[in-house]
């Protein structure tokens, strides 16, 4: 899996997969559900960095999805900031909530971590529901818009909205994998997947194991806040389910379903669960029986995900 | 003191049903690790079964049994088709699959039955009695009773009978409860069915007061295991302490301080537990292998 030339790939797919998706868009939905993917995407991948790398469960992310989100809907709103300054202190907000919260949560093992990540969860959710003179309670609030157009008409381009949204959250997110594929060959990853196979060996082994997981939790958190704080600028409306329980399970799903210890499965998984959802609708009662069938079958299956299990079955088969 | 009174017994009402629903979850995870997030259609399907069965004119004893015995088989299907062919997979993935077969029951039950609300009459009327002041719905009872009932018979068929023992075994050590001849597969099979019929029972005792529709199951599942936690995983006398105090908590909460913020304290409560006490009031038995 660290092949050098891995890194390199990953990145080459993504680009060429988002520059060459809009040859089969037909129209705005398009564009925009795949806007979706990338805004979940990135979400994700700060999950790939705690899950997949480090090991640790949370079942708790949408809520600093939530605390991104609404930074940019509050901020811009009740306080006049402008909304991508928001986007920066929705993360640098998540990122110390994270680092507060993360160090007694991530004592805890397995299903405790998982309980007490679900406890937070449900903490913000809770908080973004009931504080209606700042959120709008659980109606939601109109978040203020950003016009991306903008920015392609300074280089002389013209796009529609969104197209422009498209290529926008295309760019962080491959950023976002940028950054998460660096991640992990440098030091502090090594450290983190040292501690993903055995805690006590990479203790042994000299990892700062409190210190490791602490810097995954807070990475995630700010990988989820940036993609939340994307969401309600481009959906410019939220509502406090953006951070409850359910989307925490989403991403997670989208995660491991993908192939937690890959940049590409994560980004692969969101994109899976992202459009599912949207081509079911057409068998309406059906649709959340066929996505928990497809989750159990990929996790019983495709163990590892569908990307690596994938990639493996292709290297077995012989030449 | 009427009214303290009275927060206690609610909480203590609801609290039974998130102990019933956290020792299922501890029959489950003590035969096989899993936690199994569809413990709350458990519940559902106890509820909902009950109700459809009786509006179609069967006295409600009838109704509440077959219920109890359909979830059961849906219990025993779900160990069968999701969690036998996952043996070995990874905590996260163990959550996803019982997620999945949460959404697929919620589904299924909204398909079969509908998405309305439903209840069914209380066992012994709607006349609250009067208690020292507080008034308690005589329904409330039957889920204080039927709760005491269970953990009492889980109890003795636990530590009194073969099969019971068999179960206790494979939860210490599958291996060697395999090599004294302890039929592994059955007693999986016995834990599901036995964890759905506590969950479905439940769901029959408190439809009267809460009432019930298809997508209940999220919210006691989390309740429920938050309780199991709260109480320390896989200890049944954990899941009733810790249900019962979950109850107390939130019923107190919802009097006293904000009822926006009843579950909230309730989760703040085991984030502090587990701070400082990371195995849960009754810290597990089990010493963790390296």
């Amino acid at each position: 899996m660290t092949r050098p030339g891995m890194k390199t790939a990953t990145l080459i797919v993504l680009i060429v997969l988002i520059a060459a998706a809009p040859l089969v868009f037909s129209g705005t939905y398009h564009y925009r559900v795949a806007t979706l993917v990338f805004i979940n995407a990135i979400a994700v991948t700060g999950l790939v960095v705690l899950i997949g790398y480090a090991g640790q469960v949370s079942l708790g992310h949408a809520g600093f999805f939530g605390i991104g989100a609404y930074a940019c809907a509050i901020g811009a709103t009740h306080f006049g900031v402008p909304p991508l300054a928001c986007i920066a202190i929705g993360a640098v907000l998540s990122g110390a909530i994270a680092y507060a919260v993360g160090r007694p949560i991530l004592r805890l093992k397995g299903y405790y971590l998982a309980v007490a990540t679900l406890g937070f969860g449900i903490l913000v959710a809770m908080a973004l529901t009931n504080e209606a003179q700042w959120t709008g309670g659980p109606d939601g609030m109109i978040v203020p818009s950003i016009n991306p157009r903008g920015w392609f008409a300074l280089a002389g381009l013209k796009v529609k909205t969104a197209v422009a949204w498209y290529w926008l959250a295309g760019t962080v997110m491959i950023v976002g994998a940028w950054i998460a594929l660096n991640l992990k060959d440098s030091t502090s990853g090594r450290a983190l997947r040292a501690l993903h196979d055995s805690e006590i060996a990479a203790r042994v082994a000299g990892v700062d194991v409190t210190g490791a997981k602490l810097q995954a939790f807070v990475i995630s958190a700010v990988y989820a806040s940036v993609a939340g704080s994307l969401f309600a600028l481009f959906n410019q409306f939220i509502t406090p389910d953006a951070a409850d329980f359910l989307h925490s399970i989403e991403l997670v799903t989208m995660t491991v379903l993908g192939g937690a210890g890959m940049v590409l499965g994560g980004i692969v998984g969101a994109a899976l669960l992202t459009i599912l959802p949207q081509a079911l609708t057409v068998f309406q009662d059906y649709e959340s029986v066929a996505l928990g069938v497809i989750m159990i079958a990929v996790m019983i299956f495709l163990g590892r995900g569908l990307v690596p299990s994938l990639a493996n079955a292709l290297r077995r088969r012989p030449a | 003191m009427a009214e303290l009174l009275q927060f206690l017994f609610s909480g203590l009402t609801v609290g039974a049903v998130y102990a019933l629903v956290a020792l299922g979850f501890t029959v489950i995870y003590n035969a096989s690790g899993v936690v199994n997030f569809a413990q709350g259609e458990f519940v559902m399907y106890g509820g909902m079964i009950t109700v459809f069965t009786y509006d179609a004119g069967m006295p409600l004893w009838f109704a509440a049994a077959s219920a109890v015995a359909i979830t059961c088989l849906i219990g025993i299907v779900l160990n069968r088709l999701a969690i036998e062919p996952a043996r070995g997979a990874s905590v996260v993935s163990l959550i996803i699959i019982t997620i999945g077969a949460s959404i697929v029951l919620r589904g299924i039950a909204q398909i079969v039955f509908d998405k309305q609300i439903h209840r069914f009459p209380a066992f012994s009327g709607d006349t609250p009695l009067l208690v020292g002041g507080a008034t308690v719905l005589p329904q409330s009872l039957w889920v204080l009773g039927g709760a005491a009932a269970i953990f009492a018979a889980l109890y003795v068929f636990m530590t009194r009978t073969m099969t019971g023992k068999s179960i206790l075994a494979t939860a210490n050590n599958r291996l060697a409860a395999q090599l004294v001849g302890v039929n592994v597969k059955v007693v999986m099979l016995l834990s599901f069915a036995l964890s759905a019929a506590i969950g479905a029972i439940a769901g029959v005792l408190v439809t009267p007061i809460t009432l019930t529709n298809a997508g209940i199951g999220v919210g006691i599942a989390l309740k429920g295991f938050a309780a199991a936690v709260l109480g320390g995983m896989g200890n049944p006398a954990g899941a009733l302490v810790g249900g019962l105090l979950l109850g107390l908590i939130e019923a107190l909460t919802a009097g006293y301080l904000s009822s926006s913020y009843k579950d909230a304290a309730a989760f703040v409560v085991i984030l502090l537990v587990l701070f400082f006490m990371p195995g849960g009031l009754f810290a597990a038995r089990t010493v963790e292998r390296v």
